[in-house]
């Protein structure tokens, strides 16, 4: 224990210079905590509105049926298979009928996703009660804020829909905005509005048909339904993890810098302290420390700290990522904008992993950056160390 | 060899490469140095007496020639041996003094005993002594920077005679300090000289510092010229 002793006395004594690096480590250390726990927070918050709104314990989807080929969609429905027309009726889970149309606000025309959904139904957290109202000579229809911003529509006011029934002829019925719903995932908002779903099986003449299924929360998804394909979690929020990905190298980079950072200052730190203690280090060589106690003494100054700027950070930045966590961070500006499901605060999540992983690379990091010029020490002849030159 | 041989140094060479030429530090030395010695190197400036201490220090190896220390041959010890040697027998005082900036006076005596392992209650009472006997008693706390010359050395000389080993060597103790600080020192030199039976080394050109030898080497340009028992003039 000498070694960390000797060292910390050294680290201690040389006062500001210690300080400027521990204080430039410890926002390292910081920032990327704070930035990686605002990242997970982010994708864990996108997954739970996603799951919440959309997607479920995960769906059915009729074999046609493929979300990115709007074309097909029209063809893309069907007549349940029994199984899952009995988790249908215990209320485990919902049809969906999807139907291509378009809306004409105030002349305007707007392609859209008309979706049909059971106005009861609790599986996924989108307030369809309001489709219950009958407004006089008109279909109900909800939307999402960005659709309604989009349409320039406002609760009560009408416009006419229209699409095209199951024997490809066209039809168009005034509709009415019976509710606006504030929802942070864009995919159930823009270009898509929510009809009753038995209404809209009339519509297209299409009795008892869905596009697909959405399961609850709590169900658990079965290897197959007759020909209806299970999709789970890992396959629909694909898009999503994807997203993620496609920014890994960026978030690499920040963290990069940052280290870098730290790095240099304790980089630096050490050159000049081994330059500056040549004559210090032959003392200690004199006074029968061998070289390779000497070569540790100031890696240890060096690595220690990484110690202190984590005891600093614990003290400064521990509340404030706290308090960061508890009350989240307000965002500027919405996630449909820039497609992305986010929501209006921002919650940090800072997992054990990230915590201990983010600790041991930068001590690591510190470590090594410290070792790196103190090796020249085991080069040092000790009489010319003592005379004040270096080797 | 007798028992109580502390150095003994046969035909000792020591080159050391300049560009393209070599510098002939040492010319070929023989010395022998028994326990309880109070001797000194004198020569002009560049003659090799630091040349020399470092060499019977370990700090720097021989070219040509034998150099054994307390018995052992120093040319078959790796680093980690003479460090050791050092850690445990010998101890050094610069011109310069050499203190720890960032430690007390209190950590600079104590760190040979850290090397050493000594306990904390074994340290405490060493250091206490050591400091007892340079006269530092109520300067524990102070750190070197600022500390007076004499101080310093004194300080030094504790850190060098805390293990209590068995040569000390002193490179020009006094070339730094005033005449009264000079004398101070050597007195308390000698005292620990007569109480331990340390052997002294000393590298000198102060005329102070001849004064209280007990035995006077000379070395000019490598070679010693002269090698006497003196009777000590000094009080
Ligand atoms: N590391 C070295 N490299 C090259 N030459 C050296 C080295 N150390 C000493 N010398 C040379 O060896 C000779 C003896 O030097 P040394 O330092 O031993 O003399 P000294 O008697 O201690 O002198 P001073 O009284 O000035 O301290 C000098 O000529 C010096 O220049
Ligand atoms: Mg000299």
């Amino acid at each position: 224990m000498l070694i960390p002793k000797l060292a910390q006395r050294n680290l201690i004594g040389a006062g500001a210079r210690t300080w400027l690096n521990v204080v430039t480590t410890s926002l390292a250390l910081f920032m990327i905590v704070f930035a990686s726990g605002m990242y997970d927070g982010m994708i864990a918050y996108t997954k739970r509105v996603t799951v919440a709104t959309e997607i479920g314990g995960g769906q059915y989807w009729h074999p046609a049926y493929d979300p990115d080929d709007p074309f097909s969609i029209d063809d893309s429905h069907g007549l349940l298979p029994d199984e899952l027309r009995q988790i249908v009726r215990r209320g485990e889970a919902m049809p969906i009928l999807v139907v291509q149309g378009a809306a004409y606000p105030a002349g305007r025309v707007l392609p859209v996703m008309i979706r049909g959904i059971p106005p009861q139904q609790s599986i996924i957290d989108l307030p369809t009660q309001v489709l219950q109202a009958q407004p006089d000579g008109a279909l109900p229809v909800l939307m999402g804020q960005g659709m309604a911003r989009l349409s320039e529509l406002e609760k009560g006011d009408r416009f006419v829909l229209r699409w095209r029934d199951v024997h490809g002829s066209y039809d168009a019925r005034d509709a009415e905005v019976v509710g606006i719903m504030d929802v942070e995932n864009f995919k159930v908002d823009l270009g898509q509005v929510w009809l009753p779903l038995e209404l809209l099986r009339t519509m297209v003449d299409v009795p008892g048909h869905a596009t697909y299924v959405v399961i609850g929360a709590d169900e658990a998804l079965t290897a197959a339904s007759g020909e209806w394909v299970p999709r789970d979690h890992i396959f629909l929020l694909q898009d999503i993890l994807n997203a993620v990905k496609a920014d890994q190298p960026y978030v690499w980079t920040l963290y990069g810098l940052l280290l870098a950072l730290a790095a240099m200052g304790i980089f630096n730190s050490q050159v000049l302290s081994i330059f500056r203690r040549r004559r210090e280090i032959g003392t200690l060589m004199s006074l029968g420390m061998h070289r390779g106690r000497v070569v540790s003494l100031f890696t240890m100054e060096g690595a220690l700290h990484s110690v202190y700027a984590l005891l600093l950070t614990i003290i400064w930045g521990a509340p404030v990522l706290y308090l960061v966590a508890t009350r989240g961070i307000p965002i500027p500006y919405d996630g449909a904008d820039i497609g992305i499901v986010m929501g209006q605060r921002m919650w940090p999540v800072y997992s054990a992993g990230l915590l201990g992983g983010t600790v041991i690379l930068v001590a690591l990091i510190v470590t090594l950056v410290s070792y790196l010029p103190s090796r020249r020490i085991a080069k040092m002849n000790p009489t010319d160390a003592l005379r004040g030159r270096a080797a | 060899m007798s028992a109580d041989s502390a150095i003994q140094i046969e035909s000792l060479v020591k080159h050391f490469p300049m560009g393209g030429s070599v510098v002939e530090a040492l010319k070929g030395v023989n010395l022998a140095l028994g326990a309880g010695e109070f001797a000194g190197l004198v020569g002009p400036s560049g003659s090799g007496k630091t040349t020399l201490l470092n060499i019977i220090g370990g700090l720097d190896s021989p070219t040509q020639g034998s150099v054994r220390v307390l018995g052992e041959d120093l040319a078959n010890k790796t680093h980690k041996q003479l460090a050791d040697l050092r850690k445990e027998h010998i101890g050094f005082i610069f011109q310069t003094f050499n203190l720890l900036p960032v430690y007390t006076v209190f950590e600079n005596v104590e760190f040979p005993l850290l090397l050493l392992n000594r306990t904390n209650g074994e340290r405490q009472k060493a250091v206490d002594e050591a400091l007892e006997r340079v006269g530092l008693s109520h300067k524990t706390k102070a750190r070197p920077a600022t500390l007076s010359g004499g101080e310093s050395q004194r300080v030094a000389i504790a850190r060098a005679i805390v293990k209590q080993p068995s040569i000390i060597l002193a490179d020009e103790p006094t070339a730094n300090l005033d005449a009264e600080n000079s004398h101070n020192i050597m007195r308390i030199l000698v005292e620990l000289n007569e109480d331990n039976s340390t052997s002294f080394l000393f590298s000198t050109h102060d005329e102070k510092v001849m004064a209280y030898l007990r035995r006077t080497i000379h070395l000019v340009d490598g070679n010693i010229t002269s090698d006497e028992v003196t009777t000590p003039s000094a009080p």
